[in-house]
């Protein structure tokens, strides 16, 4: 199908961008366009107009430092994924990055768009999720920075103002022997996942889990952290018993059925990834320690 | 209606285009170049993949105006003009990596960008790489062998497609 008619209007300063939310009806933000083309093809989204966001170009870079790490909210995910820094500092975003989409989609995609869509089984919510993201958005009344937790207000509803643009996501890195890992079912390479479970850990010399992250897409409306399995992990000494309680408690996440399967095949798979997640991220925590 | 220029396989074209109109049904109907062919319409099946200022991309998920000014790349610009066959084109070709030629354009497209990229790709990569192509005729192993044949050869030439 062909999209709905729609005004369009490609701002060059992210004010104007703004302004131009700001007394337009109706008016969506195109970014990447790589959900938003396909929903307005579909006629899943009647928008009265597009502000398209592909001009302002400040919004686009990765900047690394000790404390933070900033990517702007158009940065192409394809870049994010071949980003030589990034992948030395935060090696998940690769592994995560590899499963959105396809390269076609990757090269056009923004991260800021994956975010704003929200899909509950994407990737890049999921992992602003596990790293305790903010988002950081400009608006007619400014800059704010909005913790991911409170960003993520339900199903594909992200947490911002009809004039708000989200201009970049920033995140604390992880100590250098931290271990990582991004799992996840789908049907066919490159579609929605089923269920995924991305980890971070870091362990002492002697093996004992000081720091754990889980966070939890596709099985519910939203992404989610996955509490009582980090609590599980942390202390113990990342060995059997603390993974069988980690995936033993998932049964208290929020969990969906759909045309994949009911709650308890969900839950099933969801167990799956994220027994691979953690063996992975374990094992790599403590060849990183050793190492360091 | 918006006016559009661009640069399509090294020439200049222009056209008007409705702000919904996408880039896919403005080479198709406006442009009448019809080679880049349009399938499923929500970036799923990659049929419709071109390159656009030399990254591949679904020219069904782009605006025609998001384009202007671009640089662009289409199955018509692979082949020499006297007819001679682009090594990849060949190649497929050879191997059988056609069968209907619905998907072709988009794998091609595909193929081209990822072995200026990588000259010489594993099978892994390439199968990475025509992921997001769908084709229903040959199962894609023939595909996967006429990539790795040009691959070779190239290699052996010293050439890069």
């Amino acid at each position: 199908m062909k999209p709905p008619p729609f005004a369009y209007f490609r701002p060059g300063t992210l004010d104007e961008a703004i302004a131009i939310l700001g007394r337009t009806e109706n008016a969506k933000v195109l970014a990447g366009g790589q959900s938003l083309m396909a929903m307005l093809n579909l006629r899943y989204v009647f928008p009265d107009a597009l502000v398209d966001i592909n001009d302002l170009f400040e919004l686009s870079g990765i900047e690394i430092a000790p404390e933070r790490i900033r990517i702007g909210a158009m940065t192409r995910q394809r870049r994010i994924e071949l980003d030589a820094e990034l992948y030395e500092a935060m090696p998940i975003f690769r592994d995560a990055l590899k499963l959105v989409g396809h390269r076609q989609t990757r090269n056009r995609g923004t991260i800021g768009g994956s975010l704003c869509h929200l899909d509950p089984a994407s990737e890049l919510p999921t992992l602003a999720l596990l790293l305790d993201a903010g988002i950081e958005t400009a608006g007619p009344a400014g800059v704010r920075r909005i913790p991911v937790g409170e960003f993520i207000t339900g199903y594909m509803m992200p947490g911002i103002g009809p004039d708000e643009i989200v201009t970049a996501i920033e995140f604390a890195p992880w100590s250098v022997a931290h271990g990582h890992a991004f799992h996840e079912f789908a049907r066919r390479h490159g579609d929605f996942a089923v269920a995924s479970a991305a980890v971070m850990v870091e362990r002492d010399r002697q093996g004992v889990v000081t720091r754990c992250a889980i966070a939890i897409g596709g099985i519910g409306s939203v992404p989610q952290r996955h509490g009582a399995g980090e609590t599980a992990l942390t202390g113990s000494d990342g060995g059997p018993d603390a993974i069988a309680a980690a995936l033993e408690s998932c049964a208290g996440l929020d969990i969906l059925g759909d045309f994949h399967g009911g709650p308890d095949y969900r839950l099933s798979v969801a167990r799956t990834m994220l027994r691979r997640s953690l063996t992975a991220a374990l094992a790599r925590a403590s060849e990183r320690t050793q190492q360091a | 209606m918006y006016e559009i220029e661009l640069l399509i396989n090294g020439r200049p074209f222009r056209g008007a285009a409705e702000a919904r109109t996408t880039l896919a049904d403005f080479l198709r109907h406006t442009l009448r170049l019809t080679g880049t062919h349009l399938g499923c319409e929500h970036g799923v099946c990659g049929a419709c993949t071109v390159l656009v200022d030399g990254v591949s991309a679904r020219s069904c998920l782009m605006l025609a105006v998001q384009a202007d000014g671009a640089i662009v790349e289409t199955v018509e610009g692979l082949a020499e003009h006297d007819g001679t066959l682009h090594p990849l084109q060949q190649a497929f070709r050879d191997a059988h990596g056609l069968q209907c030629g619905f998907c072709t354009p988009g794998m091609l497209m595909t193929l081209v960008e990822l072995l200026r990229e990588t000259p010489h790709p594993s099978e892994d990569e390439v199968r990475d790489a025509i992921s997001g192509n769908i084709c229903r005729c040959t199962g894609y192993q023939s595909i996967v062998d006429a990539t790795l044949a040009v691959a070779g050869a190239a290699g052996t030439e010293g050439s890069e497609p």
